[in-house]
C-alpha cells in the first residue's frame, strides 16, 4: 500500500489516499443527512422547498 | 490532506453551480405546485405540517396561518426569504451531492471531462431521483404517506443498493456479477416502498401527476450539470483533462 503516486505536485500513497476520499464522501453523506433528512423542525421548514423538489421522504 | 482539500474545492464550485441552476428551475417548475398544494392543505384545515402560509398573501395570511405557526417552529416568510432559503438548501444539497458523487468517481479513475461528466450525472440521476423516486413519487404538502423514518430507510437502502448495482455493471466485467447487480436494482422494489395506510388526499392527481414530472426533470438537469461541471473543474484543476487515469493522486 505504499505505492506512491503523484497529485498536484504533491504525492499521496494509496492508503491516504482510500482514506481521503472515503473521508470527503462521508462529508457529503453528512450535509445531505443533514439538508435532507434531519427531523429538526427549523432545519425541515428552512429546506422545505427543496426537500419536497428533490423527492427526500418529507413529513 | 490535499486530495481531501481537492475534492471539497471541486464539489463545492460543482454545487454552487447545480445548486443554483435547480433553484431557478424549482421556482418556475416546482415551488409554484407546492404553493397551490398548500392551498388545498389549508383549506383541508391544515395539517400537522405546513411549512409557511400559502400563496395568498395578498391577504396578509396572519388569521389562517396563526394555528399553523403556534405548533410548529421557525419556517421562513413567504417571498424573498422563502426564495432565498430554498437557493441555499438546494446549493448546500448540491454540495453535498457532489462530494459523493467526485469521491466516488475517483474511486474509478476520476471524472475527466464534461461528457463523462454527464454520465456520472445521468448514474446520480438513477440512484438518487429515479429508483427511490419508483417506490416513492414526489410528494407535494398533504399527501398521504406512511411513517417518515421507514419511508427514509427504505429510500437510503434504495439508493445504496442502485449505487452497488451500477457499479457492478460499470466496473465489473462478469456475468454473475452483472446478474447480482440486476437483482440488487430490483430487490427494493420487490420488498416495496412503505405505503400510507389510506390514499385519501385533498391534492387533485393531476397536479401530482404535473409535480412528478417536474421534479424528475428538474433533477435530471441537476445532474447532469453537476457531473458537467465536476468533469470541466476537475480538468482545469488537474492542469490536462480527457485522460481516464489522470485521477487526484
Amino acid at each position: 500500500m505504499n505505492t506512491a503516486s503523484v497529485s498536484l505536485g504533491t504525492s499521496a500513497s494509496s492508503q491516504s489516499r482510500l482514506l481521503q476520499l472515503a473521508f470527503a464522501g462521508l462529508l457529503g453523506i453528512f450535509v445531505i443527512g443533514f439538508t435532507g433528512f434531519s427531523h429538526i423542525e427549523a432545519v425541515h421548514n428552512a429546506a422545505h422547498d427543496a426537500r419536497h423538489s428533490m423527492a427526500f421522504p418529507c413529513h | 490532506m490535499s486530495i481531501f482539500r481537492n475534492v471539497v474545492f471541486v464539489a463545492a464550485i460543482a454545487g454552487l453551480f447545480a445548486g443554483i441552476v435547480l433553484a431557478c428551475l424549482q421556482a418556475y417548475a416546482t415551488v409554484p405546485l407546492i404553493l397551490k398544494a398548500e392551498v388545498y392543505e389549508q383549506a383541508a384545515g391544515g395539517h400537522e405540517h405546513a411549512a409557511a402560509p400559502a400563496a395568498d398573501a395578498g391577504t396578509n395570511a396572519t388569521s389562517s396561518a396563526a394555528p399553523a405557526e403556534e405548533e410548529e417552529g421557525w419556517a421562513p416568510a413567504d417571498g424573498v426569504e422563502r426564495f432565498t432559503f430554498n437557493v441555499l438548501s438546494n446549493v448546500v444539497t448540491g454540495i453535498g451531492f457532489a462530494l459523493i458523487l467526485v469521491a466516488f468517481s475517483e474511486f474509478a479513475g476520476g471524472i475527466g471531462n464534461w461528457r463523462q461528466g454527464v454520465f456520472w450525472g445521468l448514474a446520480g440521476f438513477a440512484v438518487f431521483t429515479l429508483a427511490p423516486g419508483l417506490g416513492l413519487p414526489p410528494e407535494l404538502p398533504a399527501m398521504p404517506a406512511a411513517d417518515l423514518i421507514p419511508r427514509q430507510v427504505w429510500w437510503i437502502s434504495t439508493v445504496v443498493a442502485t449505487a452497488v448495482g451500477l457499479a457492478l455493471i460499470a466496473f465489473r466485467r462478469s456475468l454473475p456479477l452483472t446478474v447480482l447487480a440486476i437483482v440488487l436494482i430490483v430487490a427494493p422494489h420487490i420488498v416495496g416502498a412503505p405505503q400510507p395506510a389510506s390514499y385519501e388526499t385533498p391534492i387533485p392527481e393531476g397536479l401530482h401527476h404535473q409535480f412528478v414530472v417536474a421534479v424528475t426533470l428538474t433533477n435530471l438537469v441537476f445532474w447532469v450539470v453537476l457531473g458537467a461541471v465536476v468533469g470541466v473543474v476537475r480538468g482545469r484543476f488537474t492542469g490536462q483533462s480527457s485522460s481516464l487515469r489522470d485521477s487526484f493522486a
